[in-house]
C-alpha cells in the first residue's frame, strides 16, 4: 500500500446526488445500512479495488435494488443509454 | 440477557473466512485480546445485510490487542493498541 | 479487510451489477447509470425529488464546525466533557446538534500519553452527524489498511511525531460505534473563549491524524 493521497475534492453534483439518493431510500426503509454494505461487498474484489468510491456507491445500490426487484438492469441498460454523455 | 463479558475479560475472536457479509476484520480473527468497554445490544449486522431483522440484537465489545501481537514486526511503541468493536457471538474464552 | 473466495452463490443467478465497463470512461460510465436509477426511482414513484433534495440539504448542513463547537466546549468546561464522555449524544444535543438515531458516538480524549487516532477498515464509518462527510483520504483503501498496522507511520505522513512512550491506539470503527477524538487542548489559550477555542479545532484533529492549532505567537 503506497502514501495516503492528501488531495479532497468537494462533491460533484452527481456524487451528491448517489449520497441523496442512498440516504433518501434508508429513510423510506427500502435500504438498511448493512444491506448496501453488502451489496456493495459482493461485486468482483478486483473491481472493488479499482473502481473509485462513489462509483462503488452506484454498483452497490444497483445490485440491492435489482435484488429487490424494484428495477431490473436491462431498464438501467435502457434509460442509461439514452442519456448524453458530457463533453 | 445478560452481557457474556465485562471489561478486562481476556477474549479470543473466532476465525471464520465464510465468504459473507461480516463486520469482524479478517486481520483481527485469531487474535486475543481484553475487553475495553461493553455496548449494546444491537441488532445483527449479518441479518440485517440480507433482509434479516437483526433480532436476537447481540452485545458489542470494544476489544483493546497489543499491536505488537497483532502485527508480526510492528515497528511501534510498545504500549501501542489497536481497538475493535466486535460482537458477543464472535468472541470466545481463551484456551489456557 | 474481510478476504474472501468470491466464487459463492447470488440468490437469483443475476450477473454482478456493473461489471466491467466500457473503455470511453468508467467516470461517465457510473455517472449515467446513477442518473439513469434516479430517473427510473422517480419515474417509478419510488423517491420524490423532494426527498433527495432534502438529503441533500441535511448534507450540506453537517460540517466539521459542529464538532469544532463540542471539543471547545469541552475544553473550557470540565462538567460539559463529563458529560461527553457519560452521553456524547445528549452533550450533543446541548448544542443543538442532532446526531440522529443510527449510531452511538464515543468521544476518546487524547492527553501526553494517550494519542488517539479513528479509521474504518471495512468501509468508511465517520461521524457524519457531527463532522459531516469524510475526506477523500479517510475513505482510500491505503488508509484504510494502513492506519491499523502502522499508524505512526500515517500520523508521519500527516506531519505528526509521537514518541514511542505515548501510546497510540488506534479505533476501528468496525460496527454501531463512531468515534470522536478530542485533541490536546493547546498551550497558551488560557481564558480563551468557547468561540476562540473552536476556531483551533481542525476537522483532522478530531480524527486523530494531527493535532488541534497552535495559537499564533503575537
Amino acid at each position: 500500500m503506497g502514501p495516503i493521497k492528501r488531495e479532497e475534492h468537494g462533491l460533484a453534483p452527481w456524487e451528491q446526488r448517489v449520497n441523496a439518493i442512498s440516504s433518501a431510500l434508508s429513510a423510506k426503509g427500502l435500504r438498511r445500512v448493512d444491506e448496501g454494505r453488502r451489496a456493495m461487498e459482493d461485486m468482483d474484489p478486483a473491481l472493488y479495488q479499482t473502481l473509485g468510491y462513489y462509483h462503488r456507491w452506484v454498483v452497490g445500490m444497483e445490485t440491492l435494488l435489482v435484488e429487490k426487484g424494484v428495477l431490473t438492469k436491462e431498464e438501467i441498460d435502457r434509460v442509461a443509454g439514452q442519456i448524453p454523455t458530457r463533453r | 440477557m445478560p452481557a457474556k463479558f465485562q471489561p478486562g475479560d481476556n477474549v479470543r475472536v473466532r476465525e471464520d473466512y465464510s465468504p459473507r457479509h461480516i463486520r469482524t476484520p479478517g486481520y483481527i480473527q485469531g487474535k486475543v485480546g481484553s475487553v475495553h468497554a461493553v455496548r449494546g445490544p444491537f441488532k445483527n449486522p449479518e441479518s440485517l445485510a440480507y433482509g434479516g431483522d437483526g433480532l436476537p440484537a447481540v452485545y458489542l465489545y470494544q476489544v483493546r490487542f497489543p499491536q505488537r501481537e497483532v502485527w508480526e514486526g510492528y515497528k511501534g511503541g510498545p504500549k501501542d493498541i489497536v481497538l475493535v468493536d466486535i460482537f458477543e457471538h464472535w468472541l470466545e474464552v481463551p484456551n489456557g | 479487510m474481510a478476504e474472501h473466495d468470491h466464487d459463492h452463490d447470488h440468490g437469483n443467478g443475476q450477473p454482478h451489477a456493473g461489471m466491467e465497463p466500457p473503455d470511453d470512461g468508467a467516470a461517465a460510465y457510473y455517472e449515467k447509470r446513477a442518473a439513469a436509477i434516479e430517473k427510473l426511482l422517480i419515474e417509478k414513484g419510488v423517491l420524490a425529488p423532494e426527498d433527495i433534495r432534502r438529503q441533500i440539504e441535511t448534507m450540506d448542513s453537517k460540517t466539521p464546525e459542529g464538532g469544532a463547537k463540542v471539543v471547545a466546549k469541552a475544553w473550557a468546561d470540565p462538567e460539559y466533557k463529563a458529560l461527553l464522555f457519560k452521553d456524547a449524544r445528549a452533550a450533543l444535543a446541548q448544542l443543538d446538534i442532532d446526531y440522529g438515531e443510527m449510531n452511538v458516538l464515543v468521544a476518546v480524549e487524547n492527553t501526553p500519553v494517550v494519542h488517539n487516532v479513528v479509521v474504518c477498515t471495512l468501509c468508511s464509518c465517520y461521524p457524519r452527524p457531527l463532522l459531516g462527510l469524510p475526506p477523500d483520504w479517510y475513505k482510500s483503501l491505503e488508509y484504510r489498511s494502513r492506519t491499523v498496522v502502522d499508524p505512526r507511520g500515517v500520523l508521519k505522513e500527516f506531519g505528526l511525531d509521537v514518541s514511542p512512550d505515548v501510546e497510540v491506539r488506534v479505533h476501528d470503527s468496525s460496527a454501531d460505534i463512531r468515534y470522536l477524538v478530542i485533541p490536546e487542548r493547546p498551550a497558551g489559550t488560557e481564558g480563551w473563549s468557547e468561540e476562540h477555542l473552536a476556531e483551533l479545532v481542525t476537522r483532522d484533529s478530531m480524527i486523530g491524524v494531527t493535532r488541534a492549532l497552535e495559537p499564533i505567537a503575537t
